[in-house]
């Protein structure tokens, strides 16, 4: 395989892997700066039709890149990432410009006078940001969908939804434009764009990635966390950022724990089961199909149940609605016309929410947690799907599943409360089904990413999951 | 709560909270709170030790 770019080429035929532009950069036999131009041409290219970028920071990219090659020159060793091209979700700081998070409001901000944590960590293993992705407002969404900045769209049929609400970083990655992306999870704001893009997202035990500089959306559910298109690449990435930060108090004090070194280890000795019950209602059939598939390689029939899984989404949606209300309590006040009307009015409503039933909502997620760890001591891994269906079209309100109809925007996410209502870490892999992929969730119990981030490797190697080729493009 | 008296509740939060709801957001805003106090609801009616510990995030 020839590792030298050509931005002429469509998206699917030069994205190389991070990984292997890590090599290649390391090793002097490609520039990190000709990889960053091949990227801004990828994107020049093709984001007019995914509309993932809302800022491509081309100088500052150009100037990072130039900074790798010259200290590969010196004989220096810029890192596990050296030149490769990554961008975010807008929700985090970026040096210059001013953290959007997907609102017409906030674009009013200073510039950040710092990037975010995650994004100083990527640069500190040569990583080399390239710019900021489209996302939902303020992150209370599910589809991808901004009334600001336009849809993103799916790379695999531009007439569907990413999913959200870090759309941009599912089309980014789906369509190739690059090899990482980060985003956020607040109930499956990573896994979601994973599964209807066709990539792989991990959302990291809760305090694991540190959200300094990044905006919030509900302080005690808030993950962040990479996106690729292969695990080594989610690893690498995953390993590049992790750590403890007191500049976020939700941030653990725990040592990095790397993953590339085991990743390779076998998986025959871990228990691994089917999440029964409520993860397997809901569904369409491609997703029923995309769990079977996955239990079918891995050789499981066990099914277990994780109890209370419905009123532990219950507990998290009013979480959600009652903190993001909190959080934009004064923007609602003051420039409440200003807002997507969609977003407003759920926040408005989270805002009348009386404060008892959060609080019990709170109480429920410690009950709730025991019960999940409880089921830790006999199992390993559950797996559970993702998202109930492919994606959806753009502007599509309604399914109809078992012959009701259903709203899309309220039952995207189902199948992801309840997982990350407790933290777990959960590794999204992408099922290359036709002619949509969908994601299956690889779930492990607390501080074990570890073991999800093993059993997506190995799901890979035995080709039952991978990123497929942008479709769309 | 039925949702008869939603919109006397809704008007009444309001005011209490000083946010603008105008006329033409209230259907969408109570349909909202309907699906919020229903799902509260469900948590609500799940019962709980009273030594149960709430879990926000918080060190000392």
């Amino acid at each position: 395989m020839s590792l030298q770019p050509d931005p002429a080429k469509p998206a699917k035929a030069d994205a190389l892997s991070a990984a292997e532009i890590a090599s290649a950069v390391q090793g002097g036999k490609v520039t990190a700066l000709s990889f960053i131009e091949a990227t801004l041409a990828r994107i020049a290219r093709h984001d007019a039709l995914l509309n993932s970028f809302t800022d491509v920071t081309a100088t500052r990219a150009r100037a990072k890149a130039r900074a790798i090659d010259s200290a590969i020159a010196t004989g220096k060793n810029p890192g596990p990432l050296a030149g490769v091209p990554f961008a975010v979700k807008n929700l985090f700081d970026v040096q210059g410009l001013s953290t959007r998070a997907g609102s017409k409001i906030n674009r009013e901000l200073p510039p950040s006078a710092r990037d975010a944590s995650l994004i100083e960590r990527m640069e500190a293993a040569g990583a080399v940001l390239v710019g900021a992705l489209n996302m939902g407002e303020y992150a209370y969404d599910f589809t991808g969908e901004n009334v600001h900045d336009g849809p993103s769209r799916n790379p695999h049929d531009v007439t569907r939804m990413t999913g959200g609400s870090s759309g941009g970083s599912g089309a980014a990655v789906g369509g190739g434009l690059v090899p990482l992306a980060l985003g956020s999870d607040t109930n499956g704001s990573i896994r979601v764009p994973s599964s209807f893009c066709g990539i792989f997202g991990l959302k990291p035990t809760y305090g694991r990635l540190s959200r300094a500089r990044s905006f919030p959306f509900v302080f005690s559910l808030d993950h962040l966390g990479p996106f690729a298109r292969n695990v080594v690449d989610l690893a690498l990435a995953y390993d590049a950022t992790q750590g403890s930060d007191p500049d976020d108090a939700g941030c653990a004090m725990r040592p990095a724990e790397p993953i590339m070194p085991l990743l390779n280890q076998d998986t025959g000795a871990l228990r691994i089961a089917i999440a029964g019950g409520y993860f397997q209602n809901n569904l369409f059939p491609e997703a029923s199909e995309a769990v079977a598939r996955l239990a079918k390689a891995l050789g499981i029939t066990r099914v277990v149940e994780i109890p209370e899984a419905a009123r532990a989404r219950a507990a998290a949606y009013v979480i959600t609605t009652s903190e993001g209300a909190s959080l934009h309590l004064d923007r609602l006040r003051q420039r409440p016309d200003d807002f997507d009307p969609a977003v407003r009015d759920r926040l408005l409503a989270g805002a009348m929410l009386p404060a008892p039933l959060v609080e019990r909502a709170q109480k429920f997620r410690r009950w709730y947690r025991t019960q999940v760890l409880e089921l830790f001591k006999s199992v390993d891994v559950m797996i559970a799907p993702a998202t109930p269906c492919v994606a959806p079209k753009l502007g599509q309100t309604t399914f109809v599943l078992d012959g009701v109809e259903l709203p899309v925007r309220a039952n995207i996410g189902i199948h992801t409360q309840p997982i990350s209502f407790v933290g777990l870490p959960v590794v999204a892999v992408p099922v290359p089904l036709e002619p949509m992929p969908i994601g299956v969730q690889i779930i492990a119990a607390p501080w074990r990413e570890d073991i999800a981030l093993r059993v997506a490797y190995a799901l890979e190697r035995a080709g039952a999951v991978c990123a497929p080729p942008p479709r769309g493009l | 709560m039925a949702a008869d008296f939603l919109d006397d509740y809704i008007e009444a939060v309001a005011t209490a909270l000083a946010l603008p709801v105008e006329a033409a957001w209230k259907p969408a805003v109570k349909a909202n709170l309907e699906v919020s106090l229903r799902l509260a609801g469900l948590v609500d009616e799940f019962l709980l030790p009273d030594e149960t510990e709430p879990a926000n995030v918080f060190t000392a």
